[in-house]
């Protein structure tokens, strides 16, 4: 690990200022996923802004009947949450098929949202990758694509989003409350907050420099029921292959989004409106423009069943 | 977190990283915020070493310690406080042998650093039991024959406690059939909650049973 520089700031300006005063420098919160990575020399930050101590760690009902979680609210108390478990089942469901009871202990809402991907080429810094040194070429193409993205990915990147959390956020449509370093504060819709990656995979969202999450607000209950299968090579503590999250009425209407197929989570309003179609109607319009590879093909299909085997479920009483 | 297509394309990575590794050792490190990197330029040189204060308990004493930042919690117990009961795994937060409870929640020490636990209560195994007066899960393990190594052991006990006090907190798991009901002590349940501590030796088996035993006894 390379030495860095270390404080605890006491306000998230102040937290924002100070890591637009140190070029390259990193917040750090659970530190799950970044310590790991510096830990590696992929990540190399020679300043850490250290953001416990903001207070950010409430979960709070907002005017319009839905809830405001803090940027520190740990991973376990999110999907343990009573008001959470009850009406964003989705969420509970996503947090709790993440990683593992001592990660989600540490891990927070902000910092879940931003976590690095795990292809292995970006792991392996003697490997060419795009995301880890902008330029340098993208030795997963070519190489061993199993994990890697079917969907929306480029010539520079076939990376996929780790998160399960996030899929789930991306399904109830929350909004990123952020802080700038200027003190300015802004709600970034999830929709609009995960890039492609196109010619620039290192950046990976639209958070400005210096910009700290403050906390991401879930909309007012959906309703309908909810669920968030995984697929993975284990039955536990093990990144998705492909998982699907749903949120199902009565009606056959509903809410997807997969995890697992893209850069980003993944979600098309056009397959939302093929629900009552049944699973391929929506899978074909998920998934239009696919681009596999003969290891990652199997994730098609996958999806496929996956959506199938929720929407059974959906349709029993 | 451990991925058999790791292991599957080890002898492909050692060839292309043969060829590569000069290229990429004359590239500047990337560094930005929050994984948002914009363009700005790399990091400049990197500083020297650093230190930092941190006061935090361990086991019930207090310690006052300057460290310097790159110490993990998990170095800092075993390299400053010669707290050797907390094990190096994977170094990685895979494994789980370094678990530990802080402020009552079990984490992986390997991936947190001591100066961001300020204040904390930490406990490790030589918090929990003694040789002279085992922690009943400790006996419990002994009596299931809950190891063969023995070196996953105190990262299993640490991690078991807090998971019953999980449980008992009305924690829900990924095998929660019912959210919003109270979660069962089952098997089904323990091997899920137990899932961040491997055992290479493959005494899962015994070790859900000492939990068991354990969790099932009078209080």
């Amino acid at each position: 690990m390379k030495a860095f520089t270390y404080q605890r700031a006491r306000t998230p300006a102040e937290a924002a200022a100070a890591a637009a005063q140190h070029p390259g420098a990193r917040f750090i919160a659970g530190g799950t996923n970044l310590l790991d990575l510096m830990k590696l020399e992929i990540e190399t930050p020679p300043h850490l802004v250290d953001v416990n101590g903001l207070g950010l760690d409430k979960i709070e009902p907002t005017q319009d009947g839905g809830l405001r979680v803090g940027a520190l609210v740990r991973n376990t108390d999110l999907a343990a949450d009573a008001r959470v478990r009850r009406d964003y089942a989705v969420l509970s469901r996503a947090l709790l098929a993440g990683a593992s009871a001592q990660l989600r202990n540490k891990a927070t809402t902000a910092g879940n949202l931003l976590q690095r991907t795990r292809c292995p080429y970006f792991y392996d810094t003697n490997l060419a990758c795009n995301k880890r040194k902008p330029g340098s070429g993208c030795a997963a193409i070519g190489g061993f694509t199993r994990q890697l993205a079917i969907v929306g990915h480029s010539e520079a990147c076939i990376a996929t989003h780790p998160s399960d959390m996030a899929v789930a956020m991306q399904l109830l449509d929350v909004g990123v409350e952020t802080v700038r370093p200027d003190g300015s504060a802004r709600t970034i819709p999830i929709a609009d907050f995960y890039r492609l990656p196109g010619g620039t995979p290192h950046i990976e969202n639209t958070l400005a420099p210096g910009e700290l999450i403050t906390a991401v607000t879930l909309p007012k209950p959906l309703g309908g029921k909810h669920y968030y299968h995984k697929v993975r090579d284990r039955s536990s503590y093990a990144f998705a292959l492909v998982s699907v999250a749903a949120v199902v009425q009565p009606d056959g209407s509903g809410r997807v989004a997969l995890g697992g197929v893209a850069h980003r989570p993944w979600r098309v309003p056009a397959a939302e409106s093929a629900m009552p179609r049944g699973a391929q109607a929506v899978t074909d319009q998920l998934l239009a423009g696919v681009r596999v590879t003969n290891d990652n093909a199997f994730k098609v299909p996958l999806v496929q069943r996956t959506l199938a085997s929720v929407l059974a479920d959906a349709r029993k009483a | 977190m451990i991925d058999s297509s790791d292991i599957n394309q080890t002898r492909r990575d050692l060839l292309i990283g043969g060829a590569l590794s000069a290229t990429a050792a004359a590239l500047p490190p990337m560094a930005s915020a929050q994984g948002t990197d914009t363009g700005q330029a790399p990091a400049t040189a990197t500083p020297a070493p650093v230190t930092a204060k941190v006061a935090l308990r361990v086991n019930g004493q207090r310690y006052e310690l300057d460290l310097d930042t790159r110490t993990t919690l998990l170095d800092m117990l075993r390299e400053h406080l010669r707290l050797t009961g907390t094990k190096k795994g994977c170094d990685q937060g895979q494994c789980g042998a370094c678990t530990v409870i802080v402020d009552g929640r079990r984490i992986n020490s390997c991936l947190s650093l001591a100066v961001m636990h300020e204040g904390a209560e930490v406990t490790t195994i030589e918090g929990l039991g003694t040789p002279e007066k085992l922690h009943p899960l400790q006996a419990a393990f002994v009596k299931h024959d809950g190891y063969q190594c023995g070196y996953c052991t105190p990262g299993q006990i640490c991690s078991a406690v807090a998971a019953l006090d999980e449980i008992g907190r009305g924690i829900p798991s990924h095998v929660t059939a019912d959210l919003t009901a109270k979660p069962l002590l089952s098997a089904a349940e323990l091997r899920e909650r137990m899932s961040g501590n491997i055992c290479r030796c493959g005494a899962y088996s015994n070790i859900i049973d000492a939990i068991t035993d354990f969790a099932g006894r009078p209080a």
